[in-house]
């Protein structure tokens, strides 16, 4: 027999202590990129390797731009997440923290660059 | 009274004679594709940035973003961030309950394989 009520276990919202907040999210951002991927790949790959006045004036135009900022934000969030997900499973006590951090700011790194890049190229 | 000598006992789950299975290799190479994408990443962001400051530093991430290594970094890139694509695809499958049952997961494992070389290959000849 359970002594815990159904409710009273839900409370807790399990180990994690934020029920399935994370794969929810995970998977709400992974259906976006699943959608924006495709197109950002032919864009970039059509970009790369032509001169520099070219791949300029590709990311100066605004699909480029915007699906090149949605694919970071959205992306480096999706992967800060997930790389989360694997230090937590192998890594403990400090070495968990700092890998945390660490995945977390070179996330931050990365989207800010990127930006940085996309708003200099448009104005 | 208790045996006080151990008994060697092995070990579950067999590590060294367990046979590898397709449903957990094509799991784990999920993992190692998601994660093994921000070397593609800050190198293309790298070079993005460079194309944004001036021809000299263009001139020099072009250099490296287009040499073998860069090469090298895109394509494995590009074979990873399908092979993530189509397993996250199986992933929001099998979130919804089906295909767990072992042939239809066995043939969706060789669908991440086979469609991610498939899709490198037309993406690499889409933008070459």
């Amino acid at each position: 027999m359970r002594y815990l009520t159904a409710r009273k276990r839900a409370e807790g919202k399990g180990a994690a202590h934020t029920g399935t907040e994370h794969h929810w999210s995970m998977t709400v951002s992974a259906v976006a990129l699943a959608f924006m991927v495709p197109t950002w790949l032919y864009i970039f790959g059509s970009a790369l390797g032509q001169l520099q006045e070219a791949v300029v004036a590709i990311f100066a135009r605004p699909f480029p731009a915007i699906l090149t900022a949605l694919v970071l934000v959205v992306g480096m969030r999706h992967f800060a997440m997930g790389a989360t997900m694997m230090i937590e499973d192998y890594a403990r006590g400090s070495a968990r923290k700092i890998g945390i951090i660490f995945a977390y700011s070179l996330s931050a790194v990365i989207v800010a660059t990127g930006l940085f890049a996309l708003v200099k190229i448009a104005i | 009274m208790a045996n006080v000598k151990r008994v060697e006992r092995p070990l579950s789950p067999h590590l060294q004679i367990y046979r590898p299975q397709l449903t957990a290799i094509t799991s784990i190479l999920t993992r190692i594709t998601g994660n093994a994408l921000i070397v593609g990443v800050m190198l293309a962001v790298w070079w993005l940035l460079a194309a944004a400051t001036s021809p000299d530093y263009f001139a020099v991430a072009n250099a490296v973003a287009t040499s073998w290594f860069g090469d090298l970094v895109f394509t494995g890139s590009a074979w990873a961030v399908w092979y993530h694509y189509l397993a996250g695809l199986r992933h929001l499958y099998y979130d919804a309950g089906k295909g767990l049952d072992i042939p239809t997961a066995e043939k969706l494992g060789w669908a991440c394989i086979i469609g991610s070389v498939v899709l490198t290959v037309i993406t690499i000849l889409l933008v070459q």
